[in-house]
Order: C-alpha cells, then sequence, then structure tokens
C-alpha cells in the first residue's frame, strides 16, 4: 500500500507544478469543470495547488442536456468551495432547436466547442486548464501538456510543438489559447484512488443503481450506462481493476464514426 | 508498485508501434472493444491485422503506415507498472521524438534485421545519449524475413555496437525478435533455438529505475509567489536534496540568506519535503522571493555565471542565424541570451563535422556552443543535478533547442 501512495504522490506533485507553471506563464485563465470524475480531481488539485484559493474561474459548458444530478453537484461544491462559478451556453444554437436527435457530430460542436468559443471570446482568456487522460482514448494520448489552439481552434495534431524537460510551449502571437492537461499521466483507476485516499466527493451517477452504473458521464442522451453492481469508490477500484472494457464504450462520440473523436477534437473539442 | 517509463525509438518502419501493439495484445493489456476497433480498421484499409493502430490512431497515421506524433500507453506486469513511449521514426518527426525520448529512464532501441542500421537509427541514438538516457535495450526485428539467421544477427548487432559506441552507449541486451510473427515478445521462439536470452517481456523487469535525488544537496527554483491570507508563499518543487523547517537557506542570485519559516501544504504544514514534491515555502525573514529564484543551501550552491558552453540539437524549421532573438530556460530561470560561438556543427545521423558557414544552425544539427546570457544562472553539472545542467532557447514562444551544460565558466 505504500508503494501505491507514493505513486499517487507522484502523480499528485506532477500536476501540481504543471498547474503552477500553467498560472504563472498565462494569468488569464479557467478551469473547463465538467463535474465528471476527472474535471473535479483537477479541481481538487487546483484547490491545492493555490492552498484553497484558486485565482481564477471555473467554467461550465452547460449544453442544457446534463443530467441532473450534474446540476445539483455543481450547485452544491461551487458554494462549499468558495468557486467564481462561470456557466456558459450556446444560446443561439439552443434556440434554434439543436439536440443530439440533428446529428450527434453537430450537436458535440455547436454545443461544446462553439460554446467554449463564445466563453474564451467574451472572458479572453489565454490558457483553459482541462482534465482528459492519455489513457481516455488513443487520439487524447497523442496530447502534450501544454497544447496550442489557433485562432479557429483549431488543434494542428501533425505539428506539435516539442516539450521536454517540464519546459512547455508559451503563447506565441498568432494562437487564440492554450489547453493545459495536468492529469493526462493519469489512469482511470488512478483517479479512483485518489478519489478515495483524498476523499473527494463522487457524483451518485458513479454509484450502481440497479444493476447499472455510469463510467463516463456527460449528456444523459449520448451517455449510457454498464452493467454493475458497484456501489463504493473501493467498489469501483476492485471492477476496474477486473474489467477488460474500456471506459469510453457508453459515450456515443466515439463510435459514430472511427475518426470522429479526431475530428471533434482538431475543430476545438475537448 | 514502482513505475518506469521506457521510449521505444528506431528508423521509419522498423516496426516500434508493431512491436508494443504486438506486446499488448499478447499480454492481454488492451480492452476487447480496442481490439476489434484495431481489427476492424485494419480491413477498412486492405490490411492484414495491423498492432501498430493500437497506437497509431490518427486517420493520417493508419492511412500512411507510420506514426506521426509520440503516444503513451499504460502496461503492467507483475513485478512493476510502465509507461510506454511511443516515438515516430520519420526524419521529419524528430521533435516529436525528442518530446519522447525526454520523458524516459529507458529507451528500447530497434533495428530491422534486414535493412540494418540506417539513418535514424545513429540519429535517434545520438539524441538518447545527449538526452542522458543511457539505459538501452537492442532489439534486432522482423527475424523472420532473414529466415531467422544467426549469422545475420550478430552482423546487424555488430555494426549497431560499433555505432552505439562511438556514442557512448552500451545496450544492456540485444534481444532477436519478429514483433509482427510474435517471436521472442512475450515468450521464447520456437524459431531461434540459437538464442538463449530473455525474450523482450522477460528484459523489461531488469530495466533500472532512475536514482531519487534526494540524496543531493537542496535545489528548490521558485514557480511562483502567492499571497495566502497574510503569508506569501514560495511555490515551487523540490528538484534535489530535501528541504526542512529552519534550515539555514541562501537563494540565487541575489545571494541573500535566511532559514525556512515553514512548508506549506493545502492544510498542512510540514516539517521536511523531499525531491520531486511540489510545496509551498516561507521564510524567517522578509526577503522577497521571485519566479526563477533557484534556493538552496548555504554550504553547497550552484555555480552562478553567465557564460556556458554546451551540446545544443536544434529542431525547428527556421535556422538558428545570429539576428534571432533567444530566451534561455533552466529550470524555472529565464533569461535572454546570445549564441556568441558555434565552435562545431555536427550532422546528427553520422556524427560527422559539418564544414563552412558557422554562423548558423539548421535544423537536426547538433552544435557545440557558447552561450552569454543576459542576467547571470544558477547552474549545477548535468551528471549531478540534470534539472540544473539542461536548458532549453525558446523563440517566439517556441522552443527550438535543447541544451546539455558541457563546461562552466565561473
Amino acid at each position: 500500500m505504500s508503494n501505491n501512495l507514493s505513486h499517487l504522490d507522484a502523480l499528485e506533485n506532477n500536476s501540481i507544478f504543471i498547474i503552477r507553471e500553467a498560472y504563472s506563464q498565462f494569468r488569464n485563465v479557467a478551469i473547463l469543470w465538467s463535474i465528471g470524475k476527472d474535471s473535479t480531481t483537477l479541481l481538487w488539485l487546483v484547490r491545492k495547488a493555490f492552498f484553497g484559493q484558486i485565482p481564477f474561474p471555473v467554467l461550465h459548458i452547460d449544453t442544457t442536456y446534463k443530467f441532473p444530478e450534474i446540476y445539483d453537484f455543481r450547485e452544491k461544491y461551487a458554494k462549499e468551495w468558495g468557486l467564481n462559478l462561470l456557466v456558459t451556453k450556446n444560446e443561439e444554437a439552443l434556440a434554434a432547436g439543436m439536440g443530439p436527435d440533428k446529428s450527434k457530430f453537430q450537436c458535440c460542436n455547436d454545443l461544446k466547442t462553439v460554446a467554449l468559443k463564445q466563453a474564451i471570446a467574451k472572458y479572453k482568456f489565454n490558457a483553459l486548464y482541462l482534465g482528459i487522460r492519455r489513457d481516455e482514448h488513443g487520439i487524447r494520448a497523442k496530447e502534450r501538456v501544454f497544447s496550442p489552439r489557433d485562432e479557429d481552434f483549431e488543434w494542428d495534431y501533425k505539428n506539435q510543438p516539442p516539450e521536454l524537460w517540464d519546459q512547455y510551449k508559451t503563447k506565441a502571437t498568432e494562437e487564440e489559447h492554450l489547453r493545459v492537461h495536468p492529469l493526462l499521466g493519469w489512469r482511470e483507476i488512478d483517479i479512483w484512488e485518489y478519489t478515495k485516499r483524498e476523499n473527494i466527493p463522487v457524483n451518485d451517477l458513479y454509484y450502481a443503481k440497479d444493476g447499472k452504473r455510469y463510467r463516463s458521464i456527460g449528456c444523459h442522451t449520448c451517455c449510457g450506462p454498464i452493467d454493475s453492481n458497484a456501489g463504493t469508490v473501493d467498489e469501483i477500484i476492485t471492477e476496474l481493476a477486473n474489467t477488460d472494457i474500456s471506459e469510453r464504450s457508453g459515450r456515443a462520440q466515439d463510435k459514430e464514426d472511427d475518426y470522429m473523436m479526431q475530428k471533434l477534437r482538431s475543430l476545438g473539442y475537448m | 508498485m514502482d513505475v518506469l517509463s521506457f521510449v521505444i525509438v528506431g528508423h521509419v518502419d522498423h516496426g516500434k508501434s508493431t512491436l508494443i501493439g504486438r506486446l499488448l495484445y499478447e499480454t492481454d493489456s488492451v480492452p476487447p472493444d480496442k481490439i476489434e476497433e484495431m481489427k476492424a480498421a485494419s480491413t477498412e484499409l486492405g490490411q492484414k491485422t495491423e498492432f501498430a493502430y493500437l497506437l497509431d490512431h490518427l486517420e493520417e497515421e493508419r492511412k500512411q503506415g507510420i506514426t506521426i506524433d509520440t503516444t503513451q500507453v499504460f502496461f503492467n506486469t507483475d513485478k512493476r507498472r510502465y509507461v510506454i513511449i511511443d516515438a515516430p521514426g520519420h526524419v521529419e518527426f524528430v521533435k516529436n521524438m525528442i518530446t519522447g525520448a525526454s520523458q524516459a529512464e529507458a529507451a528500447i532501441l530497434i533495428v530491422d534485421a534486414d535493412q540494418g542500421v540506417r539513418e535514424q537509427t545513429q540519429r535517434h541514438s545520438y539524441m538518447l545519449s545527449l538526452l542522458g538516457v543511457k539505459q538501452v535495450i537492442a532489439v534486432i526485428n522482423k527475424m523472420d524475413l532473414v529466415e531467422y539467421s544467426e549469422q545475420k544477427y550478430i552482423e546487424v548487432k555488430d555494426h549497431l555496437r560499433t555505432f552505439l559506441s562511438s556514442v557512448n552507449i552500451e545496450p544492456a541486451l540485444y534481444i532477436p525478435i519478429s514483433a509482427i510473427k510474435g517471436d521472442n515478445i512475450s515468450k521464447s521462439s520456437e524459431h531461434m533455438g540459437w538464442y538463449d536470452g530473455p525474450c523482450f517481456l522477460g528484459s523489461l523487469d531488469s530495466l533500472r529505475k532512475k536514482p531519487s535525488a534526494e540524496q543531493k544537496s537542496l535545489v528548490f527554483p521558485i514557480q511562483d509567489v502567492y499571497k495566502v491570507g497574510d503569508k506569501r508563499i514560495n511555490a515551487g518543487r523540490v528538484e534535489a536534496g530535501t528541504i526542512k523547517n529552519g534550515m539555514d537557506i541562501k537563494i540565487l542570485p541575489s545571494g541573500e540568506k535566511t532559514q525556512v519559516k515553514t512548508i506549506e501544504k493545502f492544510l498542512s504544514s510540514p516539517e521536511v519535503a523531499a525531491a520531486s514534491e511540489s510545496i509551498g515555502m516561507t521564510t524567517a525573514d522578509p526577503v522577497f522571493l521571485d519566479r526563477g529564484n533557484i534556493v538552496c543551501t548555504t554550504t553547497d550552491e550552484p555555480v552562478l555565471t553567465d557564460k556556458v558552453q554546451a551540446n545544443i540539437f536544434w529542431m525547428s524549421k527556421h535556422p538558428f542565424n545570429a539576428g534571432m532573438k533567444l530566451t534561455f530556460r533552466c529550470a524555472t530561470q529565464e533569461t535572454g541570451c546570445k549564441i556568441e560561438n558555434i565552435i562545431r556543427r555536427i550532422n546528427s545521423s553520422n556524427l560527422e563535422t559539418i564544414d563552412g558557414d558557422n554562423n548558423i544552425i539548421e535544423n537536426l544539427e547538433v552544435a557545440r556552443i557558447e552561450i552569454r546570457t543576459k542576467k547571470p544562472v544558477a547552474i549545477k553539472d548535468f551528471n549531478d543535478v540534470q534539472e540544473l545542467g539542461r536548458f532549453v532557447l525558446v523563440n517566439d514562444g517556441n522552443i527550438c533547442a535543447g541544451g546539455i551544460i558541457t563546461l562552466l565558466e565561473t
């Protein structure tokens, strides 16, 4: 167990280093909080990095299709942790009736990516913290810790900047903003073991109800639960140690087309 | 369970991604739905099952059959957890290979038995040597294409050994394999009875962890300073040694001395913190620290200098020229700098000196140079504390070179 703890310590120390490095470079930053387990872990680490006083806003991109449990969780902890919470929606697209029934690709792009663009334009953030991890998806495994996006929000995955010895790219003139990824080196099971060690609050959706639980959460329209009886964090850890099903198997945007994730991400998707 | 990261390097198409894909496949490290996805994508592109697709996820990578960018995957044995860093072998993507290799504690160097040592085999080996990744296992791949011939294996191995010794690398092991057929990957091959060493999987647990820097003298670079309540907290990561409450410390470059008052973490104040810990620190006297300051002991401090000699590797399509504005970054230190003298330019694929113009440095070249920094920087020998013995050069926000300091001038 002590070895295991030191492994989580190594991940924590490294993430805090990255979080502080980005803030020292950019100052006008925000953390993207989807209210799932990863971005909540990231938020926890950000609180630690700044000794409980986060010096920047916490941004929630609201598609309005999220599970009700997500909104409840958001309100509760925004208050408890004293967050400067900003909620943003693509009002125009919603008014025009955008939803997953139109096209999943279009819906993700309009209600998430475009909504994020609008928020960046409004608040002029020059960097955003995101809780993505390499082991979630092969495309995310290719990411840099500091990842630039151009003015059209595009990810130039064929020409990523070099990154060595904890030295990262800083903002150059032509780029719109940088994505900062402090959790890239964490695995799904690390998130849960750390959640357990730190006693980080967990959304009820992750716990099994009637033989089903959500392993990855987002919009209720596009997330499917998995078969599970795991009703506690310990049971989730045991389940993950023995499963052979991949984490995002319930997420529609990973599946619809072979390269949908790549296409979404190259347009600025998270 | 400890974690070890290794990178896999070598010439394009010598089988790096295929080897990793095969290893993951044979050890049941990949969920069945990902295996299905690999098979379906292979069929769709009219190919046999392509293990490399477990790593190569970009559409362009699959269609062209090459790795474009470095990727990291996780893998476990009974003994250890591994982070496998796959690196591209095409000359176009050397900066991505360097990005991958700079994060590794060990390297697997792969060579095609049929093609032998090629340009990127040599360049990658040289880069490993410069980056200080000296722990290497060499695998001779595609043995099936040379009818599992021991003679062919020895030929390639001897050639490789000669080159590697010229860049000061001595592999711990040489292993003949076929990634595509599964020979000597997770179990001994029936086709190569003449080889009695471990299979690839078995060799991994012999790799050693990089020793902790805890026993060394304190190096604590300041990242930022936060005002929390009435405290001024100096935040950073301990890169070497340990820091304790009440300890005498010196701050570079100012040379001011004080003591550690407290070590700060969120909701706790530990007595002591060691190398690799991200912490906050307050001082006994009201000294004003800033990002880029280096906190050290009063008895063993880094050298403060504005002139260093170094080997750099240039990894930008824009060649260096005398008019280029460069920033020197070492740990959290950052200052303008000037390359005052290019002593030697080296072709990184064959180690030959490049004759001629010593005012420019082109992409992929290695150069021995003298740098003058605008402000003095605190430096240590690379073999003592790597974090203060290496640096990057930045032009317009982009990292264009990495460097290892070879000589300190005070």
